[in-house]
């Protein structure tokens, strides 16, 4: 791994314990109640097109351990690998966390893990242009009382069949994050979608 | 109603601590054990703590023996605890123990060898009969050993079989050799273990547990045929290559113990008849460790060798699963916090089955 | 850094704290599914809640209030451990009472006063493999969760209602989550069981020394094992507290002689307080 180390990065998280512990409870949050929206402390110098909410989802769950599938640039993986350590993957199938700042890799092409290890699967970080409760998307599943409802604006067109396949392979699949400026929410692959 | 809802839980635990250290201490009148007269004379604890607390530290282990009154499984746990919040800087590379400075080293599949027997610091001529003399503190010091024969190169037994072509070579695995080897701190065991897993394994696990595995695979329980093709002990050089250097370099040494059984192989389809390889190795002079060590490996290549894998020490699972004495220590021990809430629903259990069974028995 | 002990906030570092993380988010994405973990090493042994300080340790923030108990009591020695353990390397807040905690550790019991969304409740697990006493196998049992194959445990239970007329389970009742895994409650008494139902707080498990980690997220449906024409049945001790006079909640049964006197009492400490507290402000 080569750290570019003339490049004048730009800043990660300005408390890395601290933040990172707000993020991944911002994610937990999301991942245990899909559909519902958080707000995370975005690292403040995130280069673009990387927004802040999937900026810091990758400061808090990369590292050296999980190889990141990106499309977001050369700025953004030198700033990634800097502040994350984490290897960049080639391929989608071979990321743990993958990110999409445009049309994201088919969900079937990545990791779903085993029968025995369903957990072996990459996670989809994917951006979209807004995110907002209270209507769109009809959610239901665990984590859900009855229904909870999420307006994407900027999903790839196609994304409910893609996700109703993905659904139907459980317990294997690829469980998503959405992402939109600090604004971000979550579907595991338990969540059924119907568009609306 | 002062046994109800038990209020002073905190007070007692601070109790238990004073008392604790106050135990430990002992009579105050007999002087205090220093952290150095432990590393230095009660060396092989020091060297069974390290070996189980997977941390080759000779003071922090003497510390941990110290802090826990000599309880050593309790001292590997406190190494442990420490060594886990250490961060790791580089990967050492590996050990070449063919290049020990030896102190101890001993065949018994041949009478003579290239470097000679040598016996070093060793019980095994003792004749066990107390020593009052030492108990009278008035020790004097022995005469020093003879040097070590330091020059001559000492080429292992196993070698010396290899170029016969009777000793089986050393699997590479399917990893490269520059692959880092799995690391059971970092990563959980999952089966088939390979076998530098499995070795981690046992390199950390009990002496105990290795040595009563290891005996049962002589009485029968096991295909073992096993000879010692060698046992050395002595120092080795610990080498890293830092990154920002690009060539290794020495940073101290370790004294470990080496152990090779050679075991009998009557081959299979593809392998002719050979002799295999059971392998100890521990850290600090752990004689007993190291050979129980080298039983049970060899016990555990069983599957790939071909051979029927039915007793206890052939299951990885059994031997690997259980062979972690600060896993063991916890679980056993834990049954003495409370559990009065499972009894309870086991007491309300046990009377409606046994009013169930009395009313059956009454019709 | 902690400035009062030179260990990192919550005493895990924080790769080690990534990867629980990682862990915690593919258990709740799986509910009842047993990932494995890379469990550390901790101050406190095997056996005494490394999997459920790990938990709580990897998810704690400076604005979480916690609350730890140990048999349902707040008392108990080993929840003071704790208690102090994480007040001294995260120096957060901790409570007694439940409905002011934001996260709850806990061995043994689930609490009485109803949970509610935004509290995460970590159980401390001994055995997170449900089905160990029937195989002890651990890559026997991953094939049987991978088929969902539960065959062995409805024929455990079936040969108990055969041969007692009940199941023969008081406590650790195993449970399918969603649908599709079978799943270690911990050992619960079986009457918390139902408390697990469509909770909506988050319900993660630490199994420290088997290196596991699971979870059941809010609003999920967790059945315990049964047959139509033997449905599952809580147990309690058929009495009332003697301190609080509750008919509903889990009893201790505390013994005052050795002439077969007896007494019983709630288990939770907050939930019999607070009905004494209440009571004796209506007087």
């Amino acid at each position: 791994m080569t750290r570019p180390m003339r490049m004048p990065l730009a800043a990660g998280f300005a408390d890395p314990v601290l933040d990172a512990q707000c993020c991944f409870r911002a994610a937990l949050e999301a991942m245990a109640r899909p559909g519902r929206v958080q707000r995370v402390a975005a690292p403040p110098e995130a280069p673009p097109p990387l927004g802040g909410a999937a900026a810091a989802l990758l400061l808090t769950l990369a590292d050296a351990g999980t190889p990141v599938w990106l499309d977001a640039g050369p700025a953004a993986e030198a700033w990634l690998r800097f502040h994350a350590g984490c290897p960049i993957a080639a391929m989608p199938g071979e990321a743990a966390f993958l990110l999409a700042t445009g049309a994201p890799p088919p969900l079937a092409r990545l990791a779903a893990g085993s029968e025995e290890e369903p957990h072996r699967s990459a996670t989809l970080i994917l951006q979209v242009a807004s995110l907002a409760e209270g209507d769109g998307w009809r959610l239901s599943g665990p984590g859900i009382e009855r229904e909870h409802r999420l307006r994407v604006e900027g999903s790839p067109p196609g994304f409910a069949a893609e996700w109703a396949a993905n659904h139907a392979r459980i317990p294997q699949g690829v469980d998503l994050f959405l992402c939109a400026g600090d604004r971000l929410a979550a579907l595991p692959r338990s969540t059924t979608l119907i568009p609306g | 109603m002062a046994y109800v809802a038990v209020k002073g839980g905190e007070r007692a635990i601070e109790a238990a601590h004073a008392w604790l250290a106050e135990a430990r201490r002992g009579e105050p009148a007999v002087p205090e054990l220093g952290v150095d007269q432990v590393e230095e004379q009660l060396g092989l604890a020091v060297d069974r703590v390290m070996a189980e607390g997977a941390c080759y530290d000779r003071g922090l282990a003497a510390l941990a023996i110290k802090q826990a009154r000599g309880d050593l499984i309790e001292a590997a746990f406190l190494l442990r605890a420490y060594r886990t919040t250490l961060p790791r800087f580089v990967a050492g590379a590996p050990l070449d123990t063919g290049a020990m400075r030896i102190r101890r080293r001993i065949s018994a599949t041949y009478k003579d060898l290239p470097g000679g027997q040598v016996l070093g610091p060793t019980f095994d001529y003792t004749h066990r009969l107390l020593d009052f003399a030492l108990a009278a503190e008035g020790e004097a010091p022995p005469p020093p050993p003879e040097a070590p024969a330091e020059a001559e190169r000492m080429p292992r037994v196993t070698g010396i079989l290899a170029q016969e072509g009777l000793m089986q070579p050393e699997a590479r695995g399917e990893a490269p050799a520059e692959a880092e080897p799995p690391d059971l701190t970092r990563e959980p065991l999952a089966f088939p273990a390979a076998r530098p897993l499995r070795l981690q394994s046992l390199a950390r696990g009990d002496e105990g547990f290795l040595l009563a595995l290891g005996y049962s695979t002589q009485r029968g329980y096991g295909n073992a045929h096993p000879f010692v093709g060698e046992i050395r002990m002595g120092e080795v050089a610990v080498e890293i290559t830092p990154p920002e250097l690009g060539f290794p370099i020495e940073i101290g040494e370790v004294t470990l113990t080496e152990c090779q059984m050679v075991n009998q192989f009557a081959g299979s389809k593809t392998e002719p008849p050979q002799f295999t390889r059971g392998y100890g190795l521990t850290f600090g002079h752990a004689e007993r460790k190291a050979m129980a060590m080298a039983l049970v490996d060899r016990a555990l290549r069983a599957r790939e060798l071909g051979e029927e894998a039915t007793a206890p020490a052939e299951s990885e699972e059994f031997v690997l699963y259980h062979c972690d004495n600060v896993e063991a220590t916890g679980f056993v021990e834990h049954l003495k916090l409370p559990h009065y809430v499972d009894f309870q629903s086991e007491l309300e259990k046990i009377r409606q089955l046994r009013a169930t069974a009395l009313r059956e028995a009454a019709e | 850094m902690s400035a009062t002990t030179g260990y990192n906030f919550g005493y895990l570092d924080e790769d080690t704290k990534r990867m629980i993380r990682r862990a915690l988010l593919k258990a709740v994405a799986i509910p009842g599914h047993q990932v494995p973990f890379g469990s550390r090493e901790m101050p406190l042994p095997y056996g005494w809640g490394t999997g459920g300080i790990q938990v709580t340790a990897s998810v704690i923030g400076p604005a979480d209030r916690l609350k730890v108990i140990d048999q349902g009591a707040d008392d108990t020695t080993n929840a003071v451990s704790i208690r102090r353990f994480f007040a001294r390397v995260a120096g957060v807040e901790t409570t007694e009472r439940t409905a002011e905690a934001s996260i709850i550790q806990t061995r043994h019991r689930i609490p009485e006063t109803p949970l509610r969304e935004g509290q995460i409740l970590v159980y401390q697990v001994p055995m997170p493999e449900p089905l160990f006493r029937l195989e002890p196998r651990v890559a026997e049992t991953k094939r049987m969760h991978a088929l969902a194959d539960y065959g062995l445990m409805h024929v455990k239970l079936y040969e108990d209602i055969a041969r007692h007329g009940h199941v023969a389970i008081s406590y650790n009742y195993p449970v399918m989550v969603n649908g599709r895994y079978l799943m270690s409650p911990s050992p619960i008494p079986a009457f918390d069981n139902p408390k697990m139902h469509r909770n909506p707080a988050l319900q993660l498990f630490g199994a420290g020394r088997e290196k596991r980690i699971y979870a059941v997220p809010p609003y999920t449906e967790v059945r315990s094992l049964d047959f139509e024409d033997h449905p599952f049945e809580p147990v309690r001790a058929r009495a009332g507290c003697a301190l609080c006079g509750s008919r509903e909640s889990y009893l201790d049964e505390v013994v005052t002689d050795d002439a077969g006197g007896r007494i019983f009492v709630c288990s939770d400490t907050d939930y019999c307080q607070s009905r004494q507290a209440r009571q004796e402000a209506a007087e």
